[in-house]
Order: structure tokens, then C-alpha cells, then sequence
């Protein structure tokens, strides 16, 4: 049993999303037009441009048909820019940026300011049973989240840096770049969950 | 290189290539004002390179090139929330402790501006800040990642509006990688020596058929087919100098530019994006440029 994941594919870090999902035992699908969302199990927004992955969407008629996925409980995992694109509040957005939404929380972009203060770390994350290798890059922060919003992991300052709200799941760090595989399959097992509802 | 909290660790090799992975089929865009800077993240520029003259003006108006003042580059970066770059001389490692000090978010060690030094490029390592640096080959770009670079452009010929220069280094590079991968362990050693690079980091290349860090292509790209046609060619993304602000309608060149890169696959929405752009840049033909005046010759 397995199912059928798309990575949205029109700018950022893709292929890295596309080969931890394959390891983990999706089915993998770049999604570049409105026609790739037809029959997905699951989506993962990848980290990249927020402002341009908006803008690219719109462009390309992706935005309104996967905000109707969404709405309708397709299940999602956003990392960075893709955190910003599930959100349903970004602060310091630049002029004329909107999320698609769906995720309870508020996030601020580039919260830890410039690609000097970038970082590697390790955190615990709730449901994984190890500590899970994470990498911040000019990454945003969940400033609030909405009663009923899962805060799923945290600095050791206390800063949320990932969060669930039903079938919808955020990190501001990328675990794909990091070769540990697990956030994706706890994703995959998500979308399975939902699947098999 | 670590940050006060002793469990994060800045300044890593994954964190800067990192950010590179996330411009990935993007289009990074020279600026030489905030206005122009608003321009390019309005039409959905992934970064911006802050300069003081683009390289068509500096061909034109010659002198030796510079790191930017950096009171414009922290103008550029108020004005957008997107990365922006600055470049470097050659081998000038104080412009790049500069640039670090100022946090700009990626160092251009470039060939646009005159080399302080021809012999030696700069120890990236020894920077916060990633880099990346320009190259005409396999071996060159080699040499550039084992000296820190954590991300290759291919060198083009800046300033020109002429993409031939871009799509031979791009063609070149992507050709070494493909031959690299058809050889046997026992004849990576000699291939080794002819592309002047580490072994290890021709081992690695060969068995992984790609270059470790992201590749980018710039030099030269004036339209929106000519960033589609580096994306097919394998670029990872484009950067664009002179082309954009050197046009008639920077506006929508740098919209049409961006949506050409994104659906470099796509004839149908390229002619879409080539239509109704004013003129592009006049251009120079790289064939009628002296040898001296010949900027990817720059870098050993």
C-alpha cells in the first residue's frame, strides 16, 4: 500500500523533496500544471522563494485548484517557504504576497534575519522517536497557533518551528536536506492515514 | 563559525548549499538601485546581485570594477525581503570580509569586476557567508568548490546580451560531467590530473553524474528563450545582468524572463512570455570583442 505524493515543482528545492519521499515509499510527482494535482494522495510545498513560489502559482493556475484540494483535506507538508505557502498568517510578506492558506498559525518570514544566522541543529519532534536532523535557511518562525493547532516541535529556546492541524503539517527547517528520512515518512504515513480514512 | 546556542551550528557546509537548493530554477537579477531592486522582486526575482554598474556599463565605461559601496548595498537590501548577493574581486578577501561584515547573504567572487589577484582566488572556507563563483569548465569549477564555493555559475561573457559564451560553459561543463561518468575508477586518476582537480572530488562527480553544489548559468542571457534554452541546456538557474535594465521595458522583460525559467519546457508559454517586450539590450557579438576585454578569461 502505498500512495501517490506530489512536490509542487516551479522553483526551489525539489528533487530533494521528490528522492526522500521515494526512499520513504511514495510515488513521487513533480506538480507543474493543474492536471498533475488530479489524483494525488498528498502534497509537499518545498522551500525556496515564498514570494516567487506565489507568484508562480498564480501563474501557472496551480493556486485556485490547490487551495480547493486543501480546503477539502487533501493532506500537506510545507517546509519553509512552503510553511509560509500553508499558513493563514504571514508577517513581513512582501508587497502583494498571500498564502493558499489552511494551517491555523502565524508565521514570520525571515525571522532569523540574514543567510549568516543560518544554522544546523538537531530537535525532538513529537511522534519521532530520535532527535530529527533539521536545517534553517533564512527560515521562518510560528509566531502563534490556533487552539487545536498541534505544536509538533520547538527550539530549545521555546520558538515553534513545526506544527499540525489535521491533515496539514509545517516546518520552518528542511529535513530533506539533511538525509534523515524521518519527517517524511511520519508525512507519508499521514497521507496513508487520510487514504485509508 | 558557531552561533551562541551550542546545539546550532551556523556556517556549515549543508547550510550553504543549502541556500542555493533554494534558488533552484529561479532567476537571480543585477540592480544597481532599490528602485530596480522593487522592479525585479516585483517580477519575481529569486535574489538580487547588488552593484554599482551592471557589466554592460562597466565594458562601456571601463576603469577598474569594484566591490559596491556599501551603503547602496544596504539600501538594495532594505527595500527587498529576497537575498541579495554582492560581488567580490578575484582573490580580494578583505571586499569579502566586507561583504560578510555587511551580511550580505551570498558573496560573488566575480570576473565582472578587475581581479586583485592572478594567481590566487579567495579561501572561502575561511567565510561565514557562502559563495559562489563563476566557471568556464569542469576543472575550474572544481577548483572553485574545493576553494569553499557552495554554488558554480557557468561564466558566459557578462555584459554582452550575447549567450553564445553561456551556452558554451554550460555545454562544456555538463559534457566533462557526462564523459567523467563513463570512465572506470582506474582512469579517474588521469582525469583527475588533465581537469587540475582533486581526486576525491572527481570520484564523487563521476559516480554521482552531477556537481556536488547547485549550477547556475549567466553571461549573456537577454531573453526569455535564452534562460529557457540554459535550463534545458541543465542550468539550475539563471542569472541575468545587463539584460534586464539595459531593455526597453525592464518590467516585463524581468516578469517574462521569470516565467520563461520556470516553464523552460514549455514552447508554447515562452512564446507566450517573448511577446510585447520592447527591445532587448543592443548587445555586443562576443567574436568582435578583443581578447583583453574578454571577462570569462578572468579566473585560473
Amino acid at each position: 500500500m502505498t500512495a501517490r505524493v506530489g512536490v509542487l515543482a516551479l522553483q526551489g528545492g525539489v528533487s530533494e523533496h521528490l528522492e526522500a519521499l521515494g526512499r520513504v515509499g511514495a510515488e513521487t510527482v513533480p506538480v507543474r500544471t493543474p492536471a498533475d494535482l488530479i489524483g494525488l494522495d498528498g502534497i509537499v510545498l518545498p522551500g525556496g522563494e515564498s514570494s516567487v513560489l506565489d507568484k508562480l502559482m498564480r501563474l501557472f493556475e496551480v493556486r485556485d485548484p490547490l487551495i480547493a484540494l486543501l480546503r477539502a483535506g487533501l493532506p500537506a507538508y510545507g517546509t519553509c517557504a512552503g510553511l509560509i505557502l500553508l499558513a493563514d498568517t504571514v508577517l513581513d510578506a512582501a508587497p502583494g504576497q498571500q498564502s493558499l492558506g489552511g494551517l491555523p498559525v502565524t508565521v514570520r518570514r525571515n525571522a532569523f534575519g540574514s543567510q549568516a544566522h543560518s544554522f544546523d541543529t538537531t530537535l525532538e519532534f513529537s511522534g519521532i522517536d530520535h532527535l530529527v536532523a533539521a536545517t534553517f535557511i533564512r527560515a521562518p518562525l510560528i509566531v502563534a497557533v490556533s487552539p487545536g493547532t498541534e505544536v509538533v516541535a520547538t527550539l530549545d529556546d521555546g520558538s515553534i518551528v513545526a506544527a499540525r492541524h489535521g491533515n496539514l503539517l509545517g516546518t520552518s527547517f528542511h529535513p530533506e536536506l539533511t538525509g534523515d528520512d524521518s519527517v517524511h515518512r511520519y508525512f507519508l504515513e499521514m497521507v496513508l492515514a487520510a487514504k485509508n480514512g | 563559525m558557531t552561533s551562541e546556542n551550542p546545539t546550532q551550528t551556523t556556517a556549515t557546509t549543508r547550510v550553504k548549499r543549502g541556500l542555493a537548493d533554494m534558488l533552484k530554477g529561479g532567476v537571480i537579477m543585477d540592480v544597481v538601485t532599490p528602485e530596480q531592486a522593487r522592479i525585479a522582486e516585483d517580477a519575481g526575482a529569486v535574489a538580487v546581485m547588488a552593484l554599482e554598474r551592471v557589466p554592460a556599463d562597466i565594458r562601456a565605461q571601463g576603469g577598474v570594477a569594484r566591490m559596491s559601496d556599501p551603503d547602496l548595498i544596504d539600501a538594495i537590501r532594505a527595500e527587498v525581503s529576497i537575498p541579495v548577493m554582492a560581488k567580490a574581486r578575484i582573490g580580494h578577501f578583505v571586499e569579502a570580509q566586507v561583504l560578510g561584515a555587511l551580511e550580505v547573504d551570498f558573496i560573488d567572487e566575480s570576473e565582472v569586476l578587475s581581479p586583485a589577484d592572478y594567481i590566487n582566488h579567495i579561501n572561502k572556507w575561511d567565510f561565514d557567508v557562502p559563495f559562489v563563483c563563476g566557471a568556464t569548465n569542469l576543472g575550474e569549477a572544481l577548483r572553485r568548490i574545493t576553494e569553499g564555493a557552495a554554488m558554480i555559475r557557468s561564466k558566459g561573457e557578462a555584459g554582452t546580451g550575447d549567450v553564445s559564451e553561456a551556452t558554451k560553459h554550460i555545454r562544456t561543463i555538463k559534457s566533462q560531467i557526462r564523459a567523467l561518468s563513463a570512465l572506470n575508477e582506474d582512469e579517474l586518476y588521469v582525469a583527475a590530473k588533465d581537469l587540475q582537480a582533486p581526486f576525491d572530488l572527481v570520484v564523487e562527480v563521476a559516480r554521482t553524474g552531477t556537481l556536488p553544489v547547485v549550477l547556475f548559468t549567466a553571461g549573456g542571457v537577454a531573453t526569455p528563450a535564452d534562460a529557457a534554452m540554459m535550463m534545458q541546456l541543465g542550468a539550475d538557474g539563471v542569472f541575468v545582468g545587463s539584460g534586464i535594465f539595459k531593455s526597453g521595458n525592464p518590467e516585463a522583460r524581468a516578469a517574462a524572463v521569470v516565467k520563461a525559467t520556470a516553464a523552460f519546457n514549455d514552447p508554447a508559454v515562452i512564446a507566450q512570455a517573448s511577446r510585447g517586450l520592447g527591445e532587448a539590450m543592443v548587445g555586443i557579438n562576443v567574436s568582435d570583442l578583443a581578447a583583453p576585454h574578454r571577462l570569462a578569461e578572468r579566473g585560473w
